[in-house]
């Protein structure tokens, strides 16, 4: 069964037949770019909330970030599958289920997701900046919510980086998971080809097509440990640093 | 002259630690305070509650006719003190210009241009004008000192408190930083310092109070310490700083 792998014939129809394959490519990638945003704003919010000193928001946070993280993805899309249209048709008074696109249910399943796992990386990063760095900025005055906007926030910045690009490229590779309720993305579309074909060439394209946006995201994460291990080199500030020696 | 702070019976209990014992002090616009003692005496507790970064158990801390409240302590900090911490605390995601900059133009609303001139201008005073562009874990520790000492000048307010600066230094570079604050201390600023450096203490300090066990046990000018200390306890601790 397997020689079929390597038949040139097969190839050349596999390759002919790019179509789906292309449109499940830029679907999966409007998925990645609107969960992203949201997994990254409701990340945010969790992993602050978490580092804050009330305990209904830490509360929350925790509530959120263990649900999520302990029960499976393809239980949460099939949840939102069969229940959102339900749940939208209760909230907006309509007469019959509302239907929720392909588009909404991935982003948001991929989204709130991941949001639980960026939560916990923003979480490590604020607690990873000193106590005395909070302690300054309120010695100086700022509020508890501008310290953390001018001082710690942008502080973890560099930790928070590589784990950050991490998420993203698992949160790609999780958007197939669309493909247990016919989604349109890339891995529907590469098993409609195998099913229609029988060709496992389809598979093999799917992996490149989730390979060729992952592997880049792979060597950004390497080079942003090693750019966060680099000491800072000093800022050429016009008008008030020495102007730097001119190359003879 | 007039009291700039005023602390009335307070009390700071850390759980059951009772760090704080019925404090009651004052000190006068301009005045150079050096609070010594032993480690885990509560010297740094009470100048941390000078600014509310402690909050005061019981009692209050007035400054300049204002008693600090958790409402009002943010604005207090903003219009009155400024603090040099132990361990530097710079912001090392900024440059030195970065740091000394922020609260000028963030809180006191100051165009970029002016506070760079009032940064500059500190940093020269501090000698390390040329060290504006370099961000603070590229500096030495004497160096980062320096640049929270002129980050606590730039902001203009009446009262610096410094919570052991030297400490964490190593030792040669402790006078450098020293050399600094005496430089200050010709400002008609009012300095409370937590130290053990007695010969600062002996150069710029109008008065000295020795704490223990939460309690101020003596106090007096700097003279008074070296020559007729009375609390044995405080005996005690000056010998065994001093030699």
């Amino acid at each position: 069964m397997l020689e079929g792998l390597f038949d040139p014939r097969r190839w050349e129809i596999t390759l002919s037949s790019m179509d789906g394959f292309w449109n499940g490519f830029a679907f999966t990638l409007q998925v990645v770019i609107a969960g992203l945003a949201l997994s990254l704003v409701l990340g945010t919010i969790l992993g602050v909330f978490s580092t804050t000193r009330s305990r209904v928001l830490r509360a929350i946070s925790r509530v959120y970030v263990e649900f999520f993280q302990n029960t499976p993805l393809p239980v949460q899309v099939f949840f939102y599958y069969m229940a959102g249209p339900r749940v939208l048709q209760a909230v907006l008074g309509a007469a019959s289920p509302v239907r929720l696109s392909a588009f909404a249910i991935g982003a948001l399943g991929v989204g709130l997701y991941h949001a639980a796992y960026i939560s916990e990386v923003i979480r490590t990063g604020i607690e990873s900046v000193p106590r005395g760095q909070m302690e300054a900025a309120q010695s100086q005055g700022f509020t508890r919510a501008q310290s953390y906007a001018y001082v710690i926030l942008p502080q973890t910045f560099k930790v928070i980086l590589p784990p950050l690009c991490n998420q993203a490229l698992n949160l790609v590779k999780n958007t197939s998971v669309l493909a247990l309720i016919a989604g349109g993305d890339l891995m529907y579309n590469a098993d409609n080809f195998v099913s229609t074909y029988g060709y496992l060439q389809g598979y093999i394209m799917a992996c490149v097509l989730y390979f060729v946006i992952c592997f880049p995201l792979a060597l950004l994460v390497q080079w942003l440990e090693k750019r966060s291990k680099e000491r800072p080199r000093a800022k050429n500030i016009p008008g008030i640093t020495p102007e730097p020696a001119k190359e003879a | 002259m007039a009291d700039m702070i005023e602390i009335r019976g307070l009390n700071k209990y850390f759980g059951d630690l009772h760090v704080l014992k019925d404090i009651n002090l004052s000190v006068k616009k301009g005045e150079k305070l050096v609070v010594i003692g032993p480690s885990g005496s509560g010297k740094s507790t009470l100048i941390r509650c000078i600014n509310y970064l402690e909050e005061p158990t019981t009692g209050e801390v007035v400054i300049d006719g204002t008693a600090l409240t958790k409402k009002n302590h943010l604005e207090m900090a903003r219009k009155y003190s400024s603090m040099v911490f132990q361990q530097f605390n710079l912001y090392p995601n900024m440059t030195v210009l970065g740091n000394l900059t922020l609260a000028p133009i963030k809180l006191q609303k100051k165009s970029k241009e002016e506070a760079n001139k009032a940064a500059m201008a500190a940093l020269e005073r501090v000698g390390l004008a040329q060290k504006a562009g370099e961000y603070p874990q590229n500096l030495s520790g004497g160096q980062q000192q320096r640049v929270a000492i002129a980050r606590a000048m730039c902001t203009k307010q009446p009262i610096i408190l410094f919570d052991e600066p030297t400490s964490a230094l190593d030792p040669e570079m402790i006078q450098e930083v020293l050399d600094v604050m005496i430089e200050l201390a010709q400002d008609n600023i009012t300095m409370i310092c937590v130290t053990h450096e007695m010969n600062f203490a002996k150069q710029v300090a109008d008065r000295v109070i020795f704490m223990d066990d939460g309690q101020i046990l003596e106090e007096g000018t700097p003279e008074h310490f070296f020559t007729n200390p009375q609390n044995p306890r405080c005996k005690d601790f000056l010998n065994k700083i001093l030699h």
